[in-house]
């Protein structure tokens, strides 16, 4: 079993935080895994990603070859799109689809949309409408995860401890409302995904 | 342990007996000190750990206690080398008593850097071992390796690592805790006196160990050699290629003879070994074609080598998992392009950045000038250099702002402006302008003061609140030192006094100072916490 998984977005949207979850998960799982990560200048509002690998057998390479995601996690639906050649034939691409527009030329959202149809398998979320609708907009993140969460080749309940552990330090109620961004965004991702 | 590569980095020195570290902050070193700072272990053991102002700074301090018999880290990032490189090559010839590891840090591909300079060179110009790891684990094993040779040899060694694997995290296994070395004096009482006729005696010690660092590589369990059955090519590889390799080769037989490095000096019966046996030589190594040049020699009239010199690598950037394929032949898979639609997104300053509001000002002071006049330098500001600011001009080295500014004051290039942050400014800055202070050259230097060494993380800074302390005991005349609040609000009152020191035939300093955003955003959230836990324990 392997799953290469590419986590994209902008800088300073957090998507270290469903790569810590997943992480968690995988190691609780007895797999292992490599994760690239992107700090330094990047941070300060550009294109960032991730390359998070876990398999259960050795693991060689930091980077995920072309072609080989098995899944490309999302929180800015344009950003999705930056890693496309990497994506696999039949992987899956999961994205927010509400649009951060920090550039002057940010491409119509319609385009946008119609460029993610195109993909094949994916999931196209609105994952801040969602994360606020449960009382907490900062867990828009953890709804993407959820949403991804079918694919991931890694048992719901571990991502679920795995909150409970990463997220325990700051109360039980922060825990709940991520427990149910998890269990809404992958309920989304069972009825919509195509 | 799940770690980053710099993380193992650190872990293993905490558990190696490590006793202090010492660093400048600079992407991919960073988080080194960092981790040693924050581990509650390394506080218990009192290991000592505060940033230093450069990186020159910190490679002298590491190498003080190193005198003083104790082991000590140093980190940076490959340019920061250059900046420690004068204490660097000479702790080489004064040698070490306590053990001691230098780490840089290389940026290939420059995802954080202004070059992709190869940090095995200085190794090599110094003439002491150096380590290079393939992964974390590797990392972690090599700290604890590279302090028993230090001491072994009585020699600094270098520990050199890449983006890749600083920024990389993977399970590490711990090895049992050291104990700290006791303060002892070195057994050499002039060793570390480098009058020339000392130094001759300490070169030639260094000469003389050559054999012995060589010999160390030749046996050491990081540089191996692996025979296969098709002779036809060889593979030599250095520290993280050899993931890149083996991830083409992870479910298929690798049927070449390898010969895998991880130390050097190279191993040249090693290297001499594979050479006779095979009829090409491939060689994979990530920064420059250091080895590579060296098997082809001048005349490269040997047998076929394939590397980054013939294009069968690219001559620049970093390796991954698809250049080695092709560099095979195997076949590459591809997953879908690109859409058109798909617009690049540079970083930039962030929302409220007071850099904004200092570049606003600016700006519209020198729009009756003809352009060119900024002189930057290394940091968030640099930023600046993008739309919608096109605020600056140069970004060289940390520093270069003032001194450049100066040189093109000199040539009659007036008015003349540096900008610089606060953190540079104590790191290169001071003496760049003591230059101008003692020459009266027409420069108007902008320290932007966000209180901290914002692009790295948010680093304490070296001077904060002092700085114009700083000008003024360099010299600085009183009048021509101002403390302005970058901010919307203040714009008519910062412009004013952005002309009347343009048009000061002296040197002026003007210093921005409102804290970064980022920190202040921190600070606030730190609080909360620490509010909630009091009210917890409450």
């Amino acid at each position: 079993m392997k799953k290469d998984i590419i986590l994209a977005g902008v800088g300073g949207q957090g998507i270290l935080s469903i790569a810590a979850v997943i992480g968690m998960a995988a190691l609780n799982s007895g797999l292992q895994l490599k994760q690239a990560e992107v700090h330094g200048m990047s941070q300060r509002g550009g294109d960032v990603h991730s390359n998070l690998r876990i398999a259960d057998h050795e693991i060689f390479s930091d980077l995920i070859p072309f072609g080989k995601a098995d899944l490309i996690i999302s929180v800015e639906p344009m950003e999705s799109l930056r890693y496309l050649p990497w994506l696999s034939k039949d992987g899956w691409l999961i994205s927010n689809n509400v649009p951060h527009v920090n550039i002057p030329d940010y491409p119509d959202m319609a385009k946008i949309d119609e460029a993610i149809e195109a993909v094949g398998q994916h999931v196209l979320i609105n994952a801040d409408e969602m994360a606020k609708d449960l009382g907490m907009a900062r867990s828009a993140n953890i709804v993407i995860l959820g949403a991804a969460s079918p694919w991931l080749g890694i048992p719901y309940e571990s991502l679920e401890t795995a909150i409970r552990k990463i997220f325990g330090s700051k109360g039980t109620d922060v825990v709940d409302q991520n427990l149910k961004a998890l269990a809404a965004g992958k309920a989304f991702a069972m009825i919509h995904h195509s | 342990m799940l770690l980053l590569g710099d993380e193992a980095i650190a872990q293993s020195a905490i558990d190696a007996g490590l006793s202090g570290i010492y660093a400048y902050p600079g992407t991919p070193s960073t988080e080194i000190l960092e981790y040693v700072h924050k581990s509650k272990e390394a506080r218990e053991k009192k290991i000592h750990s505060t940033w230093s102002t450069n990186e020159k700074t910190a490679m002298e301090s590491a190498l003080g206690m190193s005198y003083a018999g104790k082991r000590t880290m140093v980190c940076m990032k490959h340019v920061g080398l250059n900046v420690a490189a004068d204490a660097f090559i000479n702790a080489a010839i004064t040698g070490t008593n306590g053990g001691l590891i230098v780490v840089a840090a290389d940026d290939p591909s420059m995802h954080s850097s202004q070059n992709e300079q190869d940090s095995r060179f200085y190794g090599k110009f110094a003439m002491i071992p150096i380590l290079e790891p393939t992964n974390q684990q590797e990392a972690y094993d090599m700290v604890r390796y590279g302090f028993a040779v230090s001491e072994k040899y009585g020699i600094p060694v270098l520990l050199r690592i890449t983006t890749r694997l600083a920024h990389s995290r993977s399970g590490v296994l711990r090895a049992a805790s050291l104990p700290q070395n006791e303060v002892h004096l070195p057994g050499n009482p002039k060793q570390f006196i480098l009058l020339p006729a000392n130094a001759r005696k300490q070169y030639k010690t260094l000469l003389h160990n050559q054999a012995f660092f060589e010999e160390e590589s030749e046996n050491s369990a990081f540089n191996k050699y692996v025979d296969g059955r098709d002779k036809s090519l060889g593979v030599i590889v250095c520290g993280i290629a050899y993931n890149y390799l083996f991830e083409n080769f992870q479910d298929t037989e690798f049927p070449y003879p390898l010969l895998k490095i991880g130390q050097y000096p190279l191993p040249y019966k090693l290297i001499k070994q594979i050479y006779n046996e095979c009829d090409t030589i491939l060689i994979l190594e990530e920064g420059y074609p250091l080895l590579e040049e060296l098997l082809r020699g001048i005349l490269d009239n040997g047998k076929k080598i394939l590397g980054r010199m013939d294009g069968t690598i690219p001559r620049d950037g970093e390796l991954n998992p698809n250049i080695v394929a092709r560099a095979f032949g195997l076949k590459e898979e591809y997953g879908f392009p690109i859409p058109e639609i798909v617009k690049s997104r540079p970083p930039s300053l962030c929302k409220g950045c007071p850099h904004i509001y200092s570049y606003n000002a600016l700006n519209e002071a020198l729009s009756v000038f003809a352009k060119g006049r900024v002189f930057s330098d290394i940091g968030c500001y640099t930023l600046g250099a993008l739309e919608p600011y096109g605020a600056i001009n140069t970004c060289v080295d940390m520093g270069a702002s003032i001194t450049m500014a100066k040189g093109a004051a000199d040539a009659g290039f007036v008015p003349a402006v540096a900008v610089i942050g606060d953190s540079t400014f104590t790191h290169s800055g001071m003496t760049g302008l003591l230059d101008a202070i003692n020459d009266r050259t027409p420069i108007t230097v902008m320290i932007l003061d966000n209180a901290t060494t914002a692009m790295t993380g948010g680093q304490r800074s070296a001077a904060t609140g002092r700085l114009e302390d700083i000008c003024l005991g360099l010299g600085v005349e009183k009048d021509h030192i101002h403390v302005v609040n970058p901010s919307p609000k203040n714009h008519e009152e910062n412009l004013k006094i952005i002309n009347d020191e343009i048009n000061y035939e002296g040197v002026s300093v003007i210093i921005p100072r409102r804290e970064c955003i980022q920190t202040v955003a921190r600070r606030i959230r730190d609080e909360k916490k620490e509010k909630l836990k009091q009210e917890v324990s409450d």
